[in-house]
């Protein structure tokens, strides 16, 4: 049987799932920032908006690099450690961030 | 509101978190972050909602555009605030065997996306008229 060759096995998948939550994520994050810079290029690329866009860019890469991060952490062991205060405080930044930016490329 | 500035200030301490009661199944910690991530999934779609009234309803007047995507992106930063304002919530729940915390926040949220959708529509086919 294969539940004795790997006992530590979840059968419910659970890092798995929190894995490609993570990815549904970034890949959310993703279309935002698309979105970004294509708002930040149409109506007048001005040097302002140009660097609010690029911001947008920079923000898309910290949410990858916390997600990354997870990704790697969840895969390290079979017994995932919870969520650190300090990774979803910083996933939910960028997103504030980015609605930030937003705000003032839409302004 | 001190409960929230409490918990601002834990979101940058994890050791805190970690002192009280005892850890949870990892797999429930899993799931609470799943919900998180969910939840931060839904703001940034309300983000990319914003972004995109703002470029693919050109012919609106300037005022409306604008007051719909803020109104969009406001509620984006107050969705992404609140998950992970929440995720803290149910993961010390959780920790001290407590029940898990209710919200009002859902409906909330649907009344508020409600709103703005009724308003899009009606925006949009009196902008079609004028």
């Amino acid at each position: 049987m294969s539940a004795v060759a790997a006992p530590e096995r979840d059968p419910g998948l659970q890092p798995e799932r929190t894995r490609l939550a993570w990815r549904r994520t970034t890949l959310s994050g993703t279309v935002a920032a698309v979105l970004a810079v294509r708002t930040a290029l149409h109506g007048g690329a001005s040097a302002t908006r140009l660097v609010v866009g690029a911001l947008c860019c920079a923000l898309w890469l910290g949410f990858l690099l916390v997600a990354h991060r997870r990704i790697h952490a969840l895969a390290a062991t079979d017994r995932p450690t919870a969520l650190t205060p300090r990774y979803a405080a910083a996933a939910a930044l960028c997103t504030v961030a980015l609605a930030a930016c937003a705000s003032a490329l839409v302004l | 509101m001190i409960e929230l500035v409490r918990n601002v200030r834990l979101w940058f301490a994890p050791q805190r978190i970690r002192a009280e009661g005892v850890t949870p199944d990892y797999r429930f910690s899993l799931a609470n972050e799943r919900t998180f991530l969910a939840w931060l999934r839904t703001a940034l779609a309300l983000i990319g909602g914003g972004f995109a009234v703002d470029q693919f309803l050109p012919d609106l007047s300037r005022g409306w555009r604008v007051g719909l995507a803020l109104a969009l992106l406001a509620a984006g930063v107050l969705c992404s605030l609140r998950a992970v304002n929440h995720w803290m919530r149910c993961e010390r729940a959780m920790r001290r065997g407590e029940d898990l915390p209710v919200s009002r926040f859902p409906a909330l949220l649907s009344l508020v996306v409600a709103v703005v959708a009724v308003a899009m529509v009606v925006v949009v086919l009196v902008g079609w008229e004028g």
